[in-house]
């Protein structure tokens, strides 16, 4: 078989095992839905203030709700396959709309968050790797091992506490000034001053986590049998080093930074409710205050189906990268 | 004796130790030291640290920071240990059958793990704690319920490579019953990777708790050092104080149990150490 055949038909494969995952997260959400106290139709009266039992039936019938659960499961896939989530009764708006729109926030930070940590991370362990137990790799060890014990909120908390309330460097929250209008430019600008606090509270654990990953894989890969090749064909320390160990090196790390998405959601929700970032997590967090669980439960799902692609995504191109993965 | 003696040459678990024991006393004796509730009011409101008789101030409804830690610390330790208990006893079930028994049960198993590891877990958590209203016992199942899968995979690897060895096979011989074997000759095998993954745990748990409680999701009745900070956040401006101690009294908490949690690893794994 050809090579190409093989990578089609491994995507393919990949593409297929997901599709068990992705039901039994919608069923999951489907039955947490169930678990919860009262349905739409309790809200929608509670909003009204008062509804007759009469009215409430009807209104059940029109949504379903009187349906055995088989039956209303089915509905549900059916729905959640056409990106239908169901409607925030506080928003007055369709989940879906809802969640689209606060999408791009959540993005950004995302993206600006894994490539500070993974590339300081990356540095970081680098570092560390070639001073072996020096100082320089104790300190290292120590950062590594006290943002791994602080809770994310209360970094953030104190980075607003010291460079926006006492130093004046950065707003303490939103996502841009809306009472400049800003335009062009100067927008890109405005947005990017806003986005470094969340950014670096975000990454800080990632930071964390991928600087001892980098150090330990680095270390891992220095015993290998081709770094003792490469020095006796006279080969420099500094190539061996920066040419055949680090691209190795790497390779975990890269698959980390998609094992962590997941992780790195559940850390927006609380970055985005302390800095204000308009973003899915700050949603989420609106969505606990006002008991909207139709709305919590889409943010939920979408946030899992996310890690499932990045993960399919992170795994192809790991393949591509090592293709001995394959084989396995 | 030897196991005490490997903990203690690493020096980072004994300070671990040092404080761990310091906060536990502080979590015992908070009904001595501050018999009062500590949300009732205890004099003037925003005190900054040291005034009025606060010793870390209070905060604008004048409730005792001090106090608030001390009983914070109560709920934590307890949330924490409660969570990972459970957790671990899931996960000890869970792994023990599929890696025992092998085949569709293992698959099937691997497949209910991996989809619980996939789900962003601080999302899940915050979805079930908010479906079964905010108390401690929805708080410690919620953890426990996205911690466990580690354990699980843990267990069941350890299962998978011992259950062909000869005391396995012995035991077979014997007529003893599969629940005796898992339980009672190989679980006790694989028991110190479980106590190292379990003590980490705890940290993550107490991390968990007071992220939840932090967004208005702790059991209302009990003081939390998540609640606290959430509490305080408004008063940044005006009074730093509200926030900066629980929060450090969080990092000392998961800081000292990472750091006895890696000593007990190397008590338990002396060989892997010496690898390293």
């Amino acid at each position: 078989m050809s090579h190409f055949a093989r990578r089609i038909r491994y995507v393919v494969k990949r593409l297929l095992q997901a599709i068990p995952i992705v039901l039994a997260i919608v069923i999951l959400n489907f039955l947490l839905l169930q678990l919860a106290e009262g349905d739409a139709v309790d809200v929608l009266a509670g909003e009204a203030g008062s509804a007759t039992p009469e009215y409430m039936a009807e209104l059940r019938a029109k949504f379903g709700l009187d349906q055995p659960l088989p039956v209303q499961l089915a509905v549900y896939l059916k729905n959640v396959m056409f990106f239908d989530l169901g409607y925030s009764f506080r928003h007055e708006m369709p989940v879906s709309e809802l969640i689209l729109d606060r999408m791009m926030p959540t993005l950004l930070l995302m993206v600006a968050t894994i490539t500070l940590a993974v590339g300081f991370g990356i540095f970081l362990g680098l570092v560390a790797a070639m001073g072996l137990n020096t100082w320089r790799d104790t300190a290292i060890s120590i950062f590594a091992l006290i943002t791994y014990a602080t809770p994310l909120f209360w970094v953030g908390l104190m980075m607003i506490v010291v460079f926006s309330l006492n130093l004046r460097w950065f707003p303490t929250s939103g996502m841009e000034n809306f009472a400049m209008f800003y335009e062009g430019w100067d927008r890109v600008w405005d947005i990017a001053h806003h986005l470094v606090l969340p950014t670096i509270t975000l990454s800080l654990f990632y930071l964390a986590l991928y600087t001892r990953l980098m150090r330990a894989s680095m270390l891992e890969q220095a015993g290998q049998d081709y770094v003792t090749t490469a020095r006796a064909k006279g080969v420099t320390e500094n190539r061996i080093m920066f040419v055949h160990v680090l691209r190795n090196a790497l390779l975990p790390v890269v698959t980390m930074a998609g094992v962590q998405v997941g992780a790195l959601i559940g850390g927006s929700v609380i970055v985005e409710s302390v800095f204000a970032w308009p973003g899915l997590g700050m949603l989420a967090f609106e969505a606990l205050f006002s008991r909207d669980l139709n709305l919590l439960l889409g943010i939920f799902l979408l946030s899992a189906l996310l890690v499932v692609a990045v993960n399919l995504v992170v795994d192809i191109i790991y393949s591509t990268l090592d293709p001995r993965i394959e084989v396995s | 004796m030897t196991f005490w003696k490997l903990f203690a040459r690493n020096r980072g678990a004994v300070v671990g130790l040092a404080i761990l024991i310091l906060i536990t006393f502080m979590a015992a004796t908070a009904g001595i030291f501050f018999p009062e509730d500590p949300f009732s009011l205890a004099g003037q409101s925003m005190s900054p640290p040291g005034e009025n008789g606060f010793l870390l101030g209070s905060d604008s409804l004048g409730r005792d920071v001090a106090a608030g830690i001390a009983h914070g610390a109560k709920t934590s330790l307890l949330i924490g240990l409660l969570a990972t208990l459970v957790a671990v006893c899931v996960g000890i079930v869970m792994g023990a059958l599929a890696g025992y028994y092998g085949g569709i049960i293992d698959d099937l198993l691997m497949r209910v793990t991996e989809m619980f590891q996939t789900i962003p877990s601080f999302i899940f958590a915050i979805l079930l704690v908010a479906i079964m209203k905010p108390s401690i016992e929805s708080i410690v199942i919620a953890i426990a319920v996205v911690s466990w899968p580690a354990v699980a995979r843990l267990v069941r690897g350890e299962f998978l490579s011992l259950r062909n060895r000869e005391f396995v096979q012995a035991c077979h011989t014997l007529g003893m019953s599969d629940i005796r074997i898992m339980m009672g000759e190989i679980l006790p095998n694989c028991l110190s990777p479980v106590i190292v993954i379990g003590s980490l745990m705890v940290a993550t748990a107490i991390l968990i708790e007071s992220g939840l409680a932090f967004l208005g999701l702790g059991d209302p009745n009990i003081m939390s050092w998540g609640f606290q900070i959430g509490a305080g956040r408004t008063l940044l401006r005006s009074a730093w104080w509200v926030c900066t101690f629980p929060g450090i009294a969080i990092l000392l908490t998961v800081l000292a149990i990472n750091l006895v949690g890696e000593g007990i690893n190397d008590a338990l794994n002396p060989r892997l150490r010496e690898r390293s």
